[in-house]
């Protein structure tokens, strides 16, 4: 029986050996793998990637200070974008679960439907919920707009619940008893983030003091983007990338302030065209950054993307 | 020569609901082709559309037309140039009297278009105009678009395959079985086709599936579900039926959550014991063929076993903030950005409830009706809004009347539903949707088409059954804030109820409506009435007379002066017959009166000349007309009946 991290070696693995680079989590808090710039800004334009990455994501609202056995504050997605989607997508997605050990052949998986849609981030795409055994296991998403843009390549994203994938294959009822490693229970590893995040949130989080944050990212976003010039010859130096992460921060604020129960209803609506604003305006940008990636020093190094796309 | 024709469109899984929607689609398309055949079926699993035809001809008929050439007279080298140019031999030509001399003329033989070559050629457009309620692209920007990703295509003509592309994808004879326990690549004919797929565990016939399940459901008392069972039929290719149980600990919890958790989250079927309470089981639909290990079954106890203690969770951390103590916290849930919040909307609903009679249990109901949005296990199961509050309100304490109230103030959720139970629930339901049938349309949020984001039909379907089968006396008139549109809305679903769901004839109704539809228990007595009537010998020659008398007071552009009738003024025994037969049954029911009326009003029409040259006089007969039509204006327009005559 795989452990928790024998699963995401063997799922890396996996999808490394299909053309797939392997990046680590990003280093900012976020609420859902999509919301990285691996995946929020590589589906953008028309060049192929692949990437695969587990992401802890944080949502404040979902925390239940370790008491809960199924929900968490911070799970941990597996995320993986094939841009291009490639024909037989699915096949390799069922492919990935029989690598984990799952025969398919003696469990029932049904694909239900099930659209994804992020306002903040101007994206939706159509796609299922992989359901296995009455689980959803998977969200399954063939993005068709991001950042506000019609996608000129449609991306297959492929996101794996990794608790409950382990819980499913050890059998386990509660994701603190899943081995992580041997020896180590999820519990072990990761109780103490469960409660004394849910403490923070819910509790102790100074609300004032969030807010001034949230208005100190917002601003940097926006001055960046205001600065930013499509014409400027040297416009390959701006920092998007930057001004993202600015953004990502807002998100999470507002996610934690939501949860401290600081945001009424008047604020709410506004304050997710707020952050929206700022996701639509990096990438649009980043969009137009593209446009020009031939002088860009280091383009066409993105390891193996175009040679293992291509049927 | 006949031949068959099979098309499957092979895709990656579309939705359940959507599937019968587009079966009917293709064929509507296949139709409008105008590809001639004795026969078509259409099929289809959650990866394929199917279509089979049979009796196409190989080539469609020839036809003849005739081509005028030069005349009789002309020169022999333009003779033997239309020849030529029609591809034909100078002898070949006949000569041809017209009217205007003779000319020669050739008969020209088009041979009918090979069907295959019609096929290829529709095909391609047919298939991305297959509607869907939402479609995407996928072979990138500008791609064509469909449900899902079209993977593989069959279009076999007789034993041919019709050539054609679409998305990239080439249509050829090999189709793909069930994706784990058949091939990926299959050939196939016409005739072994559906044979071929159940040998891949793909069960082509939606009917065939729906059989199988309900054969491995007999001898289990499960919950009918017909809807559960279409998305089951819809959801596999290969269904079968397998039993779970679940500790029976969980029965403490209500058995709507139970339910809701196993019907809607789940997609199991539940299961009653002899009598008819809820049982610790289960039955889930798998897309396999068997469970020999068992390895399915635990899989969905462990799933439903984790769903129900999450559910048992949220119900013990709920109790532990009342109802009442919740309703300050809905400032913080929104209603609608234009709207406010549900605090907001509470408020409103209150002083509604009062507005239409409410007691004190209607306003108390009113008061804690939203309070559940705020609970755990709402946010978790948003379908048991209501419910919850319901059971909530029992479980503290609060008096029948309110709490059964609360349960069901969202009904009906459809024309099928019942309405709420009591008149407290009947009034909240009333007040809550009123409230957002107003608001909505103050604020510009109106249904457009088959866009209806806020369910405004439902709401006003709702309230118009609440107020008919409530038998509540509410003028509704009165609580539409004078906003036209919202009048005409709700006409329009008055108009569907009456005539759609209950049955009644249009005219009928409109007859019935024009005569005052605010107070729909009136509206329906006086609908009962004119049932009634109908088939009466009198009804529809004297309801003939009331559109010839409507007629003639448009055409007279007369509305009733104010003038009383003046008997002076009768020059012929009929009208003065008519005026004091009108006196008579002044005030009465029109079912009394209606066998002596008739025959004085036919008479009138038969002995009287209304357009009488002398003013007064004329003047007089269209008063007496007016009168009498307006003496049964409180029950219907009856010149609104449609009659045979």
């Amino acid at each position: 029986m795989p452990t928790f991290q024998e699963i995401i070696f063997k799922l890396k693995q996996y999808w490394a050996e299909r053309g797939s680079i392997i990046q680590e989590p990003y280093d900012v808090e976020v609420g859902a793998g999509t919301m990285c710039p691996e995946t929020f800004l590589r589906v953008l334009g028309p060049r192929p990637y692949r990437v695969a990455y587990v992401q802890p994501s944080r949502r404040p609202a979902d925390g239940r200070y370790g008491d809960n056995p199924n929900r968490l504050y911070k799970h941990s997605q597996l995320q993986v974008v094939l841009k291009p989607a490639p024909e037989d997508v699915i096949e390799q997605y069922l492919g990935s679960l029989e690598a984990i050990g799952i025969d398919l052949r003696k469990h029932d998986l049904k694909f239900e439907e099930d659209n994804w849609e992020a306002p903040t981030l101007g994206a939706w795409g159509i796609g299922w919920q992989v359901m296995l055994d009455g689980l959803e296991i998977t969200q399954f998403t063939y993005f068709q707009q991001c950042g506000g843009i019609e996608l000129e390549v449609v991306p297959a994203e492929l996101t794996y619940g990794l608790e409950r994938l382990t819980a499913f294959l050890q059998g386990r009822d509660s994701v603190y008893e899943i081995e992580w490693a041997k020896g180590f229970t999820y519990g072990d590893v990761r109780y103490l983030d469960e409660l004394q995040y849910s403490v923070y949130n819910f509790e102790m989080a100074d609300i004032s003091t969030l807010w001034k944050l949230f208005e100190l990212h917002e601003a940097e976003a926006a001055r960046l983007l205001a600065a930013y010039d499509p014409k400027a010859p040297a416009k390959q130096r701006f920092p998007l990338l930057a001004a993202y992460d600015q953004v990502l921060k807002c998100s999470n604020l507002f996610n934690t302030l939501d949860s401290r129960g600081a945001i009424s209803v008047s604020e709410r609506v506004g304050i997710i065209l707020r952050v929206r604003k700022l996701a639509v305006g990096v990438a649009q940008k980043w969009a137009n950054q593209q446009t020009e990636a031939g002088s860009v020093p280091g383009k066409g190094q993105e390891p193996g993307a175009r040679e293992q796309v291509a049927p | 020569m006949n031949l068959p024709f099979l098309l499957e469109i092979g895709t990656e899984e579309i939705p359940d609901w959507m599937i019968p929607g587009a079966l009917e689609s293709l064929h509507m398309l296949f139709e409008k082709a105008a590809i001639p055949h004795e026969t078509v079926r259409l099929d289809a699993t959650p990866r394929r559309l199917v279509l089979r035809a049979e009796g196409l001809p190989e080539r469609q008929a020839d036809t003849e037309e005739r081509v005028l050439g030069p005349a009789q007279s002309a020169p022999p080298q333009a003779v033997a140039g239309f020849a030529r140019k029609q591809g034909a031999r100078p002898e070949d030509l006949t000569l041809e009297t017209t009217p205007k001399g003779i000319y020669f003329s050739f008969v020209k033989k088009i041979a009918g278009r090979r069907t295959a070559d019609m096929l290829a050629e529709s095909l391609p457009e047919m298939i991305p105009q297959i509607y869907f309620p939402k479609t995407m692209y996928w072979t990138g920007k500008g791609g064509p678009r469909f449900i899902r990703p079209i993977r593989w295509l069959i279009a076999l003509l007789g034993n041919d395959v019709v050539p054609f592309a679409l998305a990239g994808v080439r249509s050829g004879p090999l189709t793909s079985g069930h994706r784990r326990l058949g091939s990926a690549e299959i050939v196939v004919t016409f005739d072994d086709y559906e044979q071929r797929l159940g040998d891949h565990y793909v069960i082509l016939s939606a009917e065939e599936r729906r059989n199988k399940i309900r054969r491995e459901l007999a001898g289990i008392r499960v919950k009918p579900d017909n809807a559960l069972l279409e998305t089951l039929v819809y959801i596999t290719e290969y269904p079968t039926a397998i039993s779970g149980s679940f500790d029976p600990r969980f029965l403490e919890l209500p058995e709507e959550v139970l339910v809701t958790v196993m019907r809607h989250h789940q997609k199991y079927f539940s299961v009653m014991d002899a009598e008819g309470k809820l049982a610790p089981q289960f039955v889930a639909v798998m897309n396999i063929d068997r469970d020999p290990e068992g390895l399915v079954r635990r899989g969905n106890e462990r799933v439903l076993r984790a769903r129900f203690n999450d559910a048992r969770f949220f119900w013990e951390t709920d109790q532990q903030k009342k109802l009442a103590y919740r309703k300050p916290d809905l400032a913080h849930v929104t209603f609608q950005a234009k709207l406010g919040s549900y605090l907001d909307k509470t408020e409103r609903v209150m002083a509604l409830a009062k507005a239409l009679g409410g007691d004190t249990y209607a306003i108390r109901a009113a008061e804690l009706s939203k309070c559940d949005l705020t609970t755990e296990l709402v946010k978790e199961f948003t379908e048991l809004q209501g419910i919850v509050g319901g059971l909530y309100a029992r479980a503290q304490g609060e008096p029948g009347p309110v709490w059964q109230a609360i349960y069901d103030h969202y009904k009906p959720e459809s024309m099928e539903d019942a309405i709420p139970r009591n008149r407290a629930g009947q009034i909240v339901a009333l007040a809550d949707k009123l409230d957002t049938l107003a608001g909505c349309f103050a604020a510009d949020l109106i249904p457009t088409g088959s866009r209806d984001p806020f369910a405004l039909r439902r709401a006003a379907q709702g309230v118009v059954k609440i107020l008919v089968e409530g038998r509540l006396e509410i003028p509704l008139g009165d609580f539409i804030d004078g906003n036209e549109r919202l009048r005409s809305f709700l006409e329009e679903r008055v108009k569907f109820y009456f005539k759609d769901i209950r049955g009644f004839r249009y005219d009928e109704v409109n007859a019935a409506m024009a005569a005052g539809w605010s107070n729909l228990v009136d509206l329906e007595a006086r609908l009962n009435r004119i049932q009634d009537l109908r088939p009466t010998p009198d009804f529809e020659p004297l309801a003939a007379s009331f559109k010839r008398i409507r007629n003639i007071l448009e055409q007279a552009k007369f509305a009733g002066d104010g003038a009383a009738v003046d008997e002076r003024l009768f020059r012929e025994e009929p009208e003065r017959q008519l005026y004091e037969e009108y006196r008579r049954i002044q005030g009465q029911p029109i079912e009394k009166v209606i066998a002596r009326l008739r025959p004085k009003v036919d008479l009138f029409f038969d002995k009287v000349l209304v357009n009488a040259p002398e003013a007064s006089i004329r003047q007089n007969r269209l008063t007496l007309l007016h009168a009498l039509l307006k003496e049964f204006s409180t029950i219907a327009d009856f010149s609104e009946i449609v009659t045979a005559s």
